[in-house]
């Protein structure tokens, strides 16, 4: 029990973390409005997933959790990021 | 390691509970992700449509909603630690406060839907059907199951946080015995975490 009681997080780190991500969205809605051609969908995703990392690690607890499930969310996530570079190697050599 | 707790109130494990609670976020995970590949090799075979079709959509509704959900998703969070406090007013007013939130979501959402049925445009319709290109079609098809997807699962979430607060209120979920909130916030971000990427795929790269 003790050590859930340390996990209590402070209201101030999530409202810093909510400041952070609404900054994040409005400079993404800012570059993306910006002609950046090919760049632009790169420079979206980029944004979208320096915002998911905060909110896994902060809102959702990955920072308190044990080093298990932060590697189980990484392994499927890894997982994904293979299957869409897969995808891709297929579409884009495709004769 | 944390210990089980019996408490008159049934078997308790926090860690378990945790770990069931991913192991269900995984699978919706890949179930958006399948989808998203879809829309990635779609917009890669037609990005001329995609580009125009994505003009349609209104940045500023996205952004509305981008916010409002990345609010709620911090009452929420803050309520799991309002929870363990021992504060339980604070713990339901966040998440009252939350609901609303989703509730103000949905409502966005019914209007953003309505000014495209306004327009002709809905899965199927004669509009999209017969003078809309392949690829815009695709690009609208791929809106509506995925925004509406989206939205059954902020209408789920609504139901377990609203079954979280019943449980604090009738003191079966309390500081102690917190999986049952932890669960429906971890839900919750999971909902906030596939807009985060809804938004910039359909509304910003235009």
């Amino acid at each position: 029990m003790s050590e859930e009681k340390n996990h209590i997080v402070p209201y101030r780190v999530y409202i810093l973390v909510l400041l952070a991500l609404i900054a994040l969205t409005f400079s993404s809605i800012g570059i993306t409005s910006i002609e950046l051609r090919e760049y632009t969908v790169a420079a979206a995703l980029i944004f979208a997933s320096i915002k998911s990392f905060l909110v896994l690690t902060y809102f959702m607890h990955l920072k308190y959790d044990k080093p298990y499930i932060r590697a189980m969310v990484g392994f499927v996530f890894a997982i994904f990021v293979v299957v869409i570079i897969i995808t891709f190697l297929d579409y884009l050599y495709r004769t | 390691m944390e210990e089980t707790l019996h408490d008159g109130h049934g078997h308790y494990d926090a860690e378990a509970s945790k770990i069931g609670m991913w192991l269900f976020i995984f699978t919706e995970l890949l179930l958006f992700g399948g989808l998203f590949i879809i829309y990635s090799v779609y917009r890669f075979l037609n990005p001329d449509a995609f580009h125009l079709a994505a003009g349609e959509l209104d940045v500023t509704v996205g952004a509305t909603n981008t916010v409002i959900l990345l609010v709620s998703s911090m009452t929420i969070a803050m309520s799991t630690s309002a929870l363990r406090y021992k504060n339980k007013k604070l713990t339901l007013g966040l998440i009252g406060i939350t609901l609303l939130l989703a509730l103000g979501f949905l409502i966005n959402k019914y209007f953003e839907w309505g000014l495209k049925f306004e327009h002709g445009i809905w899965p199927g319709s004669e509009h999209l059907v017969n003078d809309m290109s392949q690829g815009e079609i695709l690009f609208f098809g791929l809106y509506f199951v995925m925004t509406g997807l989206h939205a059954l699962h902020i209408i789920i979430g609504m139901v377990i946080m609203s079954v979280a607060a019943v449980r604090i209120l009738k003191g079966t979920v309390y500081a102690e015995r917190a999986a049952m909130l932890d669960n429906a916030g971890l839900y919750w971000h999971l909902v906030d975490l596939i807009w985060i990427f809804l938004f910039p795929l359909f509304y910003l790269i235009t």
